[in-house]
């Protein structure tokens, strides 16, 4: 499958969507309104609307403290990732969950996680419902370098492997693991080739390339749904934030975000856009204006829930 | 009322649990061709193929951070973890993910999952091999622990445990595997929670778990000689645990012991004992005595292990010490 002009435009939009989403959420945390840590994806939207694009119905999705993108690329509602931020009754997780916990159940998205390097073991027990139930789904696995040196991947491409699990493991290569970069935290230069460990394909891909990105996540969910077993992508990427907001990033020079800054992935779809004659500049600033307003929407509605009362405070730790 | 084994009753759970429900499933280390380090699992690859019973690597993380993303996913997973200590292997997926995920997503998860696991010395497995770590999981909240005593127990409660949307840790003192006792014939279930009585007494309330109940049992013969008759109490569950129970006993024989095989320092009996106090105080006649292990990694030498295990005679000591 190639993308069609409206599913690219459609991208196109989720990319935006992604990017004013976390700059609004730069200035609520600035404002003290947003409690705890939050994790932000600017620049790194290529990445989750490349992979998502190609999911379905019965896909899942592990993601991590950085999620987001990886929900709103998904189809997760703004209004109530907003609410969530805020702890609000009327968030994804009624104000339990927070930023790093957000779950849309509903989506197959299996949360965010506070635990780096959490979620491909999650993955790799949901991609085997998705053989155990012969129903054609996939699971991915977002997680970053600082991720990929955990045991929890190891094991989980290992059983992945050995299974031959319908999986697809994201390594989002954004240069560091909190303040460490990855020329210090692995001997290697490129997370795909630990692949070659498992005995599955590997490859690194441009990760502000849209289209790089959705061509590999297209040829690994088509070799999961085969029953070819997992795969997995390092898509080399940047975050423009500091690992939390707060950080200071003391760790790396402004020269190197500026220079990350150029490889913008946002203007790269907006160029294809323009030269496929699928967006005008005019269009291009509606479009833009039309989700700064559903985003001021989903604003408004968090900033007018109610925190959540404290009777539930003991709800849903169990089910009945 | 057909006599079977502690491991059978166990075996036979699975088995109809299996045959009653496609999305129960069960993986670890050598539970298939091998049929479990301890032969739990024999048989069930033959009734229902690798499809549902999967021999997993040395993996504990992958095992139970598997089991948690097909429990999300909405299948029942019954992982085995061989030896209880080797939870620590794996402690992320068990309580910060199996056990949050259903509070942090505000109720709309549930990760219906039970892992079997084997505890208890006794066998000259040593200190990596051997240890009850009840406490640890009872701690967490999200998670139920179960602990049986007797076959008919094992049975009835890895039903309800399996049948739980919740994740439960289903502890099994390996030393009991050979135990026989009666089962009832049939379908039958035991609901999570609630305590028995496994001897009727006035003297004194024993609250012990697991491999103590029989120890306390025993114990209960040797005090009755002398004419104390002590009421011997399982909670089975200790998350959550049946307070009514116990402290309804306390109530009648006002004196308590309570007993178990873990390390005393920071165990589930110093829980139950300020329970006691807390809810029970007027009830008791006598302070509480609590027995568990001495503070130590378990020893290898068997005249150590032996001197490291609670046993009858700590059982008839502190009662009569009350009495």
């Amino acid at each position: 499958m190639t993308l069609s002009k409206e599913k690219l435009l459609e991208l196109y939009k989720k990319m935006i969507t992604i990017r004013l989403f976390e700059e609004h959420a730069v200035e609520l945390f600035a404002n003290g309104e947003i409690p705890g840590f939050v994790h932000l994806y600017i620049g790194e939207e290529a990445t989750a609307v490349g992979v998502t694009a190609i999911l379905g119905d019965n896909d899942y999705i592990a993601s991590t403290h950085r999620g987001h993108g990886h929900l709103i690329a998904r189809g997760g509602d703004v209004k109530l990732m907003y609410a969530e931020l805020l702890g609000r009754k009327t968030g994804y997780c009624k104000g339990k969950g927070g930023s790093m916990h957000i779950a849309d159940m509903t989506l197959g998205f299996l949360g965010a996680n506070g635990i780096v390097g959490a979620g491909p073991p999650l993955a790799a027990g949901a991609a085997f419902a998705n053989k155990y139930r012969k129903d054609n789904g996939v699971a991915v696995c977002f997680f970053g370098d600082g991720a990929s040196n955990r045991g929890t991947l190891h094991e989980a491409l290992n059983l992945a492997s050995i299974w031959k699990l319908p999986a697809v493991f994201i390594c989002e290569n954004n240069m560091y693991g909190i303040s460490m970069n990855q020329e210090y935290h692995q001997n290697i230069k490129d997370v795909a080739d630990r692949a070659s460990a498992y005995g599955i394909p590997g490859i690194s891909v441009d990760g502000n390339d849209l289209f790089a990105v959705f061509e590999a996540a297209e040829e690994a969910v088509k070799r999961a749904r085969q029953g070819d077993g997992p795969t997995l992508i390092e898509c080399k990427t940047y975050r423009w934030r500091g690992h939390f907001e707060g950080d200071p990033t003391v760790y790396r020079s402004e020269q190197e975000v500026e220079t990350w800054k150029k490889k913008d992935p946002i203007p790269r779809v907006k160029k294809r856009l323009l030269d496929l004659g699928v967006l005008t500049e005019q269009e291009d600033q509606a479009v833009w204006d039309e989700i700064r307003k559903e985003i001021q929407a989903g604003i408004d509605f968090a900033k007018s829930s109610p925190l959540p009362d404290e009777s539930e405070l003991l709800e849903d730790v169990y089910c009945d | 009322m057909p006599e079977i084994t502690f491991l059978e009753a166990i075996n036979s759970a699975l088995k109809e649990e299996m045959r009653k429900d496609p999305n129960v499933f069960i993986l670890g280390e050598d539970v298939g061709i091998f049929g479990g380090c301890f032969g739990v699992t024999q048989g069930l690859l033959d009734e229902f193929g690798p499809e549902r019973v999967l021999d997993t690597p040395i993996t504990e993380t992958a095992i139970i951070g598997a089991s948690v993303g097909a429990a999300a996913a909405g299948l029942r997973p019954v992982p085995e973890i061989m030896f209880m200590d080797f939870l620590g292997v794996c402690l992320d997926e068990v309580f910060n993910q199996a056990a949050k995920m259903r509070y942090m997503f505000g109720g709309k998860a549930k990760i219906p999952m039970t892992i079997r696991t084997a505890c208890g010395a006794g066998l000259g497995a040593a200190a990596q091999h051997s240890q009850s770590l009840e406490a640890w999981i009872a701690h967490i909240p999200g998670l139920k622990v179960v602990m049986p005593s007797t076959p008919a127990d094992a049975k009835g409660l890895l039903i309800s445990s399996i049948r739980d949307d919740n994740p439960v840790v289903f502890i099994e003192h390996k030393m009991m595997y050979g135990i026989s006792g009666s089962v009832p014939e049939g379908e039958y279930s035991i609901p999570l929670g609630k305590a028995d009585i496994k001897r009727e007494g006035k003297d004194a309330t024993v609250v012990a778990t697991a491999m103590m109940v029989h120890k306390a049992l025993a114990a209960a013969e040797t005090l009755a000689e002398e004419g104390i008759e002590i009421e011997v109490v399982d909670p089975r569950c200790l998350q959550p645990l049946d307070k009514e129970t116990i402290l309804h006993s306390v109530e009648k024989t006002g004196r308590l012991v309570v007993i178990h095989e873990a390390v005393k320092i920071g165990g589930v009996g110093g829980e139950i004992a300020a329970m006691v106090v807390e809810e029970g105080f007027d009830y008791l006649d006598a302070p509480i005595k609590r027995i568990g292990a001495p503070f130590t990694p378990i020893p290898f030498a068997s005249n150590l292990e032996n001197a490291y295990l609670p046993g009858e005679e700590d059982i008839v000591a502190a009662v009569k010490s009350l009495v």
